[in-house]
């Protein structure tokens, strides 16, 4: 039963600096690749390559260890001798087979796997330039998009506005004027 | 292999015997801060202020300020 997305490792396609390039264009098409039976076709006489669903699949997953199938289903002579000789006890055989019969049904150890890929640097990297893109569209904004300033927020109005409050006695037990000196006519 | 028995039931009852005496202390311990914090100086603070507070020296104070509509400063 098919209960999670499949992907042939041929499709997945880490975010490298490379990638970048094309990664808005490819954006609508990787949203739905995910899926893998219907990839975008363009009816160009199947140019696409569309995964077979319907056979059971490799995958290298770390949360799924166990494929449905070996990686390698069409066994030269060599390794079918060897997959014969696995059906003996394991102790006759050398380390070079163990590691070659391991190839033979997997593709990459779960060591390979957990590979980091360095996609963090392009991932950060992304963020910065975007976040420096914007503040130059800020920057442009405050030119050429602001219309100038009300007049409440110069300096002497806003003197002036305090002045008023405390002429007012705008929270004089623990607020605004309390902090006023009305004797000596300063801060306190 | 012959582990102990888990723990099957009274597993709430367990953690809650556990955690709520130290959440009810947590919580006094909070509105105690709160009263002695907060609201006792500011008690202090608005009793402190009225007790020596002469209603009409501020009232002329502000007149003169020009702050009133209805009473303007005795100049005009």
């Amino acid at each position: 039963m098919v209960s999670q997305c499949q992907q042939p490792k041929k499709a997945m396609q880490h975010l490298t600096a490379r990638r970048v390039a094309g990664l808005l264009s490819r954006r609508g098409v990787a949203a739905f690749s995910s899926s893998g039976v219907k990839m975008a076709s363009h009816g160009h006489g199947g140019v696409t390559e569309q995964t077979d669903m319907s056979v059971p699949l490799y995958w290298d997953r770390l949360d799924t260890p166990l494929p449905d199938r070996p990686y390698k289903d069409t066994l030269s002579d060599a390794d079918k001798s060897l997959k014969q000789k696995e059906k003996g006890p394991w102790n006759s055989l050398s380390k070079e087979e163990k590691l070659a019969l391991y190839r033979l049904t997997f593709n990459e150890t779960y060591a390979e796997m957990k590979k980091p890929t360095g996609e963090w640097k392009t991932v950060l990297g992304g963020i910065f330039f975007f976040i420096g893109f914007t503040g130059l569209v800020v920057l442009w904004q405050r030119y050429y998009v602001y219309p100038p300033h009300p007049r409440t927020l110069d300096d002497e109005w806003q003197a002036m506005q305090v002045k008023r409050m405390l002429d007012m006695r705008v929270n004089p037990v623990e607020g605004f004027s309390a902090k006023w000196d009305y004797e000596k006519g300063q801060w306190k | 292999m012959s582990l102990p028995k888990p723990a099957m039931r009274g597993l709430l009852a367990k953690r809650l015997r556990f955690h709520l005496p130290i959440a009810f202390g947590l919580s006094l311990i909070a509105a105690a801060a709160f009263k002695f914090g907060v609201t006792e100086p500011r008690k202090k603070a608005y009793a402190d202020f009225y007790k020596h507070y002469d209603s009409m020296k501020e009232f002329s104070a502000m007149k003169e300020a020009g702050i009133f509509e209805s009473v303007r400063p005795t100049g005009k």
